[in-house]
């Protein structure tokens, strides 16, 4: 085997590649070739480290040294003085906000600091691409353990005793469903991995599946073995190409050393892979519709029971879990269940992945144990509100979620507590809003979502969802009326009850948690006619202060000729012909224009 | 650059059920083969042409009106020619929050088309997704494979000049 002093780590997920971290590699290939160096530095092309707002990321290892925001002009410094000379590159350190001081170990940054990666451990680490980096660092150890020392009621049993609970949403224990998958008689069974990840904000399956996607296979391998299956099928949207590449670069790698496929460790048991693309709709991620779109129908939830360990694609028992759900079973056996179990509270064990995106500083993904608080969430390891904007609230679990405001940033993050103030963990992605976004817009986007996606099976989906858009976008352009907010909450509760499947059953939460806790902005669009947040263009003014010198500038720019006024004279704004777009507001020179 | 060019029928209707053929043969047998055909099909021809899907339904003994059912509830699917290269931009909560209706604004003035069209020299079709993973760069969006992020109205002209 080849040896290298060091090793380059280039981060090539979704989000640094599209940061142009793919330039960089070209860079440092080639200039580590001129300089000789290509035989003593190996560069390794790894999946996201999570870090995104700082992309394109690099790290240098032996050192660990932490690059950020690394552009194709900066290769020269890092091979020529780190790599020659063995200087670190001081200026493309990270440093934490109001800091001068950079810091050169990933270890020591907040973002990092404050976080538990189990789940997220290899991702940016390793080479997704290579199953030896994967088996080199204990890859594969799981599967071979539970085929050879252990039969399928202990895993479950090992599973059950973790107190693993189901990561795509509804946080069903893990270790029940299998054992339900398992009591069902039958010849056939199947394992279903759900990357559907449909929510709008998350992408931690994304990640995972691109960061460290043996780690997925080999826990669906050990439930395959758990419960009986000897197939496996992973759902993955088709917006997610490098995933499904990824993908099956890995299945090819393992069914190469036998790790899937027959007879595995020679044991037996035999498990085949398969992947299927999504072809984009929301609803196909719940779990009934996705077996139909499997089967190539549309993808229409059906009632249960029969729940699809009974009865589930082609009619055969099948269990299906979430991605990040799958990636914690390995961990469980080699570190046993009681290891897993001293991680988190009470009911809600082990760790959970959060996308944190919106107004915050460091977007990104984090892994934190369950019971944290979302204040260490938001302000230690996101870095809190960008810009020295005020904190608003924060919407967890994406459309089907619950907006949660300053008040309850202290209460601890686990699946129970969520469900108690009206929100739900769902896939975990975290949308941090400021005092700028409008909470009935959001409810309106929330609710125009979960409209369109709707398939249109139930009835109280398919028109209630439409009743409640329409309130809303009334509300928000100004015709609010009296008895707009008792209406809407009426046809949540309605539609609550009596929608066919989740997507319905929780499209009302958006709408019902900002009721909640901002009912004051509602009442401000209806009997006010104002936007608090200043967000709704239907409620917004524009007007010319006298600061206006009379350049005439926003004149030229208005698509709608509103604006008029002398040369060097005050300029007015015609409120009827305004369009609302602020052209002229962007355009001004001297902020003579407000907006209200 | 993109060969899936959506030429029409010109090609002539030979030709193009040979493509067909080849992709049915690829999915024989295989249980829940329809939405894999399909997109195939769609690679091949840029979109799903009325013949290519009646032919579709003759081999493999699917009535039309359950191919229909499909393709039309899958955003996926299109039964129109599209443009050669697809703008997508995404919509998603996160991107929302950081002003992606501004993005989209953008395009939709600076091509002269509405999200869901096509440009009439068939450069650009526009479309909105809801998130597509890279939330951490918001605003977002892609086209073709190719994801851009931390978009901002003025940065848009030149990202659609790459691919004039
Ligand atoms: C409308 C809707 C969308 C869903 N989308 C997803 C999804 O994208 N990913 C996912 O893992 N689960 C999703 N679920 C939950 C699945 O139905 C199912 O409960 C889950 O995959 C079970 O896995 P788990 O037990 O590991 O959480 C969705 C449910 C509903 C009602
Ligand atoms: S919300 Fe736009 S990429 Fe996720």
């Amino acid at each position: 085997m080849e040896h290298y002093r060091s090793h380059v780590l280039i981060c090539a997920g979704t989000g640094c590649i599209s940061s142009g971290s793919k330039k960089v590699e070209a860079a440092l290939r080639e200039q580590l070739t001129q300089k000789g160096l290509d035989k003593e530095v190996k560069i390794v092309e790894t999946g996201c480290h999570g870090f995104c707002e700082m992309g394109p990321l690099v790290i240098v290892y032996p050192e660990g040294v932490f690059y950020i925001h690394v552009q194709e002009t900066d290769v020269a410094d890092i091979v020529e003085e780190h790599l020659y000379k063995g200087r670190i590159v001081e200026r493309l350190l990270y440093k934490e906000i109001g800091s001068h001081e950079g810091i050169p170990n990933y270890k020591d940054i907040d973002f990092y600091k404050k976080q538990m990666r189990i789940i997220l451990a290899n991702c940016g680490h390793i080479d997704p691409e290579e199953i030896n980096d994967y088996i080199a660092i204990g890859g594969y150890e799981a599967l071979g353990t539970a085929l050879t020392t252990m039969n399928p009621d202990e895993v479950i049993d090992e599973v059950k005793k973790s107190g693993l609970r189901g990561r795509g949403g509804g946080g069903f224990p893990s270790g029940l469903k299998w054992g339900f998958a398992r009591k069902t008689p039958g010849e056939k069974k199947y394992v279903i991995c759900n990357a559907d990840e449909g929510d709008p904000g998350a992408f931690m399956d994304r990640s995972l599946l691109e960061g460290d996607p043996h780690r997925v296979l080999e826990g669906m391998a050990i439930c395959g073995y758990a419960i009986g299956a000897d197939e496996g099928y992973l759902y993955v949207r088709a917006e997610y190409p490098l995933a499904i590449k990824r993908l099956r670069i890995a299945i090819k790698q393992a069914e190469e050393l036998g790790l899937i496929g027959d007879n595995i460790f020679g044991s037996g048991f035999n498990f085949h892979l398969k992947i299927k693309e999504g072809a984009g709709a929301f609803v196909c991620g719940e779990e009934t519709a996705l077996m139909a779109s499997i089967e190539g129908q549309r993808g229409v939830p059906r009632s249960r029971p029969p729940f699809p360990a009974v009865s589930g694609l082609w009619g055969k028992p099948t269990n299906i879990n979430n991605v990040e759900t799958f990636a914690n079973v390995p961990q469980i056996i080699t570190k046993g269940a009681d290891w897993y179990a001293s991680i988190g509270t009470e009911h809600s064990k082990g760790t959970k992945v959060f996308a944190l995106t919106g107004r915050i500083n460091h977007t990104g993904l984090a892994e934190v144990p369950m019971g944290i608080t979302m204040r260490q969430i938001i302000y230690d390891i996101g870095g809190g509100i960008p810009a020295g904007k005020k904190f608003k609230a924060v919407q967890i679990g994406g459309p089907s979620g619950g907006c949660l405001p300053e008040e309850l940033l202290d209460m601890s993050v686990d699946y129970d507590s969520l469900i108690k103030v009206g929100a739900m963990m769902g896939s975990g992605g975290l949308v941090v809003m400021d005092e700028t976004t409008c909470m009935v817009d959001i409810s309106k986007f929330f609710l125009s979502f979960t409209q369109a996606e709707s398939c249109g099976k139930c009835t109280p989906c398919r028109e209630g969802t439409k009743r409640m858009l329409e309130i809303l976008t009334r509300i928000t352009e100004g015709q609010g009326k009296e008895g707009d907010i008792e209406l809407l909450e009426v046809l949540a509760k309605n539609i609550k009850t009596t929608a066919l499947c989740g997507l319905g059953q929780t499209a009302p939460n958006p709408v019902l948690s900002t009721l909640r806790y901002f009912r004051h902005e509602y009442e401000a669009h209806i009997k006010e006619k104002c936007c608090p947040a200043g967000a709704c263009t239907g409620l917004t003014q524009y007007n010319i202060s006298e600061v206006c010198k009379g350049c005439g500038l926003c004149t030229k720019e208005c698509p709608v000729v509103a604006i008029s006024g002398e040369k060097k004279g005050l300029h007015i704004i015609d409120q009827e012909k305004c369009i609302k777009c602020g052209a002229c507001m962007a355009k001004c020179p001297f902020k003579a224009i407000t907006k209200g | 650059m993109n060969s899936n060019q959506s030429t029409c029928c010109c090609g002539g209707k030979n030709n193009q059920f040979n493509n067909l053929d080849e992709i049915l043969k690829k999915y024989q047998g295989v249980k829940g083969s329809l939405i894999p055909v399909l997109q195939d099909a769609q690679k091949a021809y840029g979109y799903l042409p009325k013949e290519v899907l009646e032919n579709m339904a003759e081999k493999m003994d699917i009535p039309i009106s359950e191919i229909y059912g499909v393709v039309t509830f899958y955003s996926q699917f299109h039964l129109k020619p599209r443009g050669k290269n697809i703008i997508r931009v995404c919509q998603g909560t996160a991107c929302h929050v950081r002003g992606a209706k501004t993005i989209l604004q953008e395009i939709e003035d600076k091509l002269k088309i509405q999200a869901g069209g096509t440009t009439t020299d068939l450069l650009f079709t526009l479309e909105t997704v809801a998130c597509i993973g890279a939330c951490g760069l918001a605003p977002v969006l892609m086209i073709n494979d190719n994801t851009y992020g931390r978009l901002t109205p003025e940065s848009i002209p030149e990202i659609l000049a790459k691919y004039r």
